[in-house]
């Protein structure tokens, strides 16, 4: 495969374009997707990019077939992504079920536009529950959550290795604001950083006569017994947990002084970076902490910097009524800190809305 | 002395005696298929899909590489994969729920778009395996567990004719026709034709097959093959409506 990027190359570019660039160097072969805003330019670039390096794409009928068509582009052997948001999203829910149950390597790119319903298309944080934990299952994906360009581009190229490595649903989790504005990045090519690519391989249509010198390949998502399903599910169980380890991401900023931690993730996390720095400017002791895996949550590590600090306050800032807040309830239970929010659902948060309320708890 | 019955060389002997309920018309839909996949020697590239309710029974039926999905979805798992694999020969397996119902719009769209799949439907014109619930085929005044007074067209519509306007959305290259369980060389013919459709690459393979249900139906057999050949035949006609072939094309 020809380099797509030659050497390291910066850019002042969209999220979404930064997304189809990064699946193109990650080494991507078809994308299926249906248009809803705010992810439709990951499909105008890819249309436009894809032709011109032998990948492959199919505008579907609908979210449901996008997201299936992946499952079968991945069972095929080959790496296969979609990209949507908010309703589109919610249909995407059946597929990426299937691939829990499947152990499919999809990856998903969800650009989180306002809800309920139809909400907005510009912004939000409030597709965290759904992403998370939106199958009729047990939550067993991968969730990046990207607070940059930067990020976008290089955890586009992580999901590919996480899905493909671990057989776990991957997604990209970034919002409206990152989709559509501007920003500097370095666009490179994976080799060029190290990063080894994770070859793909097919589940079915296998090399090979069967009865002779190979199996057939029965691959099901259904079972006739309880147990045979309990079994199944403890196995994913048992993967998870053992992958939990290597793939969970967390960012921690001057937490060990601080009389307060801000947690928020995403581009939110931006926003809590400078408030720290207005905080800490005006002698207040704040510090913040960011998980970039919302699936796998980074657990211990909050549970680690919050008995590290002196912060008896954890201010969870969000772009939802609580989504966040209600992840990271259920994964620090029995800590003894205070907990405060901010909760601004489907609208942007400025340093400044962050500062003020500390100030108003502190 | 018992005697072996002749089993196509595709099927998966691990898995027979098959699951379906006595009187049922899957397995013989499921013999005209191994015997066209053994015909043309496609075995080993072929990728068997199936959908859920009763066709999901068929999911370790082949000795083929299979995979099973969900209630609807065949349809584009199979557009997936062929897609990304043109080489292989994907075969959807789907009811008239999972098809004419749940599944409808991926029906519709990928016989829109020429997919170079083929799809065989089973029509038993009823839900069977959820318990005999109406379905977008069940013929008027028949009762079922959700029309217990018989289907009223004016309240449920006609029952759907799936290959009629698949036909009509189609291309030339495309391979639509209906068979029955009741005239197996037909059915096998047909089936094959909508394999070889798409080994030869011309367009979407589409073949409804009437099939019987005495579960659901409650009938016994005398019952259930004149429902088969008097009411759902004369609903339904049986035959190619749609062939590259030419008429009474056989391959």
């Amino acid at each position: 495969m020809r380099n797509v990027i030659e050497g390291s190359k910066k850019a002042f570019i969209t999220g979404n374009e930064a997304v189809a660039w990064a699946t193109l160097v990650a080494e991507a072969d078809i994308m299926f997707g249906y248009p809803i805003t705010p992810q439709n330019e990951v499909m105008h670039y890819w249309t436009r990019l894809a032709p011109k390096h032998g990948r492959g794409f199919l505008q579907t009928e609908d979210e449901i077939s996008a997201g299936f068509t992946v499952c079968g582009a991945v069972q095929a052997g080959k790496k296969a992504f979609t990209a949507t948001a908010g309703p589109g999203n919610v249909l995407m829910q059946e597929p990426f079920g299937m691939a829990e149950a499947m152990r499919l390597p999809l990856v998903a790119i969800i650009q989180q536009r306002g809800g309920p319903s139809s909400g907005t298309v510009i912004y939000s944080q409030q597709e965290v529950t759904l992403t998370t934990f939106g199958g009729n299952g047990e939550g067993h994906r991968v969730v990046y959550s990207t607070a940059t360009h930067q990020e976008m581009y290089d955890y586009t190229i992580k999901a590919f290795n996480t899905a493909w490595k671990y057989r776990f649903p991957t997604f990209v989790l970034g919002d409206g604001y990152q989709a559509k504005m501007r920003e500097p990045l370095d666009m490179y090519n994976p080799a060029d950083k190290g990063i080894k690519m994770v070859k793909p391989y097919p589940l079915v249509g296998l090399d090979g006569q069967i009865g002779e010198n190979r199996e057939p390949q029965h691959l099901n998502n259904i079972y006739s017994l309880e147990e045979e399903l309990y079994d199944a599910v403890l196995e994913f169980v048992k993967d998870y947990e053992a992958m939990t380890p290597d793939v969970t991401e967390y960012s921690a900023d001057q937490c060990e002084d601080a009389d307060i931690i801000i947690l928020s993730h995403g581009v939110v996390s931006r926003a809590a970076d400078d408030a720290v720095k207005i905080l800490r400017s005006q002698g207040i002791k704040a510090g913040s902490f960011r998980p970039i895996t919302l699936r796998p949550f980074p657990s211990q590590e909050l549970r680690n910097v919050i008995s590290n600090s002196n912060a008896k306050t954890l201010l969870i800032a969000e772009s939802a009524y609580g989504q966040l807040d209600r992840l990271v309830k259920q994964e620090i239970y029995g800590e003894t800190v205070n907990i405060e929010n901010l909760f601004m659902p489907g609208v942007g948060i400025i340093d400044y809305d962050i500062a003020n309320k500390v100030k108003s708890i502190l | 002395m018992m005697v072996a019955p002749v089993t196509p060389k595709s099927w998966y002997l691990p898995s027979k005696p098959h699951k379906f309920c006595p009187g049922c018309g899957h397995g013989i839909v499921l013999k005209a298929l191994g015997e066209a996949i053994d015909d043309l020697q496609i075995q080993d590239k072929t990728v068997f899909g199936c959908d859920i309710g009763c066709s999901l029974l068929s999911w370790d039926f082949f000795a083929c590489d299979s995979t099973q999905t969900h209630h609807g979805r065949t349809t584009p798992v199979m557009v997936g994969i062929k897609r990304s694999r043109p080489e292989l020969i994907t075969i959807g397996y789907m009811g008239d729920g999972g098809g004419y119902s749940i599944g409808s719009q991926h029906l519709l769209n990928a016989a829109v778009r020429n997919e170079k799949v083929t799809l065989i439907l089973v029509n038993n014109t009823n839900y069977g395996m959820t318990g005999g619930q109406m379905a977008p085929t069940t013929l008027p005044g028949q009762k079922t567990e959700t029309s217990p007074y018989g289907r009223d067209p004016e309240e449920t519509g006609y029952p759907t004719k799936g290959p009629e306007f698949l036909a009509e959305v189609t291309p030339e290259g495309a391979y639509i026709a209906r068979a029955t369980v009741s005239k197996y060389n037909q059915l096998r013919r047909f089936v094959r034709n909508a394999l070889r459709n798409q080994i030869d690459g011309n367009g979407f393979s589409f073949v409804e097959v009437l099939s019987t249900c005495p579960t659901n139906w409650r009938t016994n057999a005398q019952q259930t093959w004149r429902f088969l050949e008097d009411e759902m035949e004369q609903y339904f006609p049986v035959g190619e409506l749609k062939s590259p072939f030419g008429k009474g094309g056989a391959k």
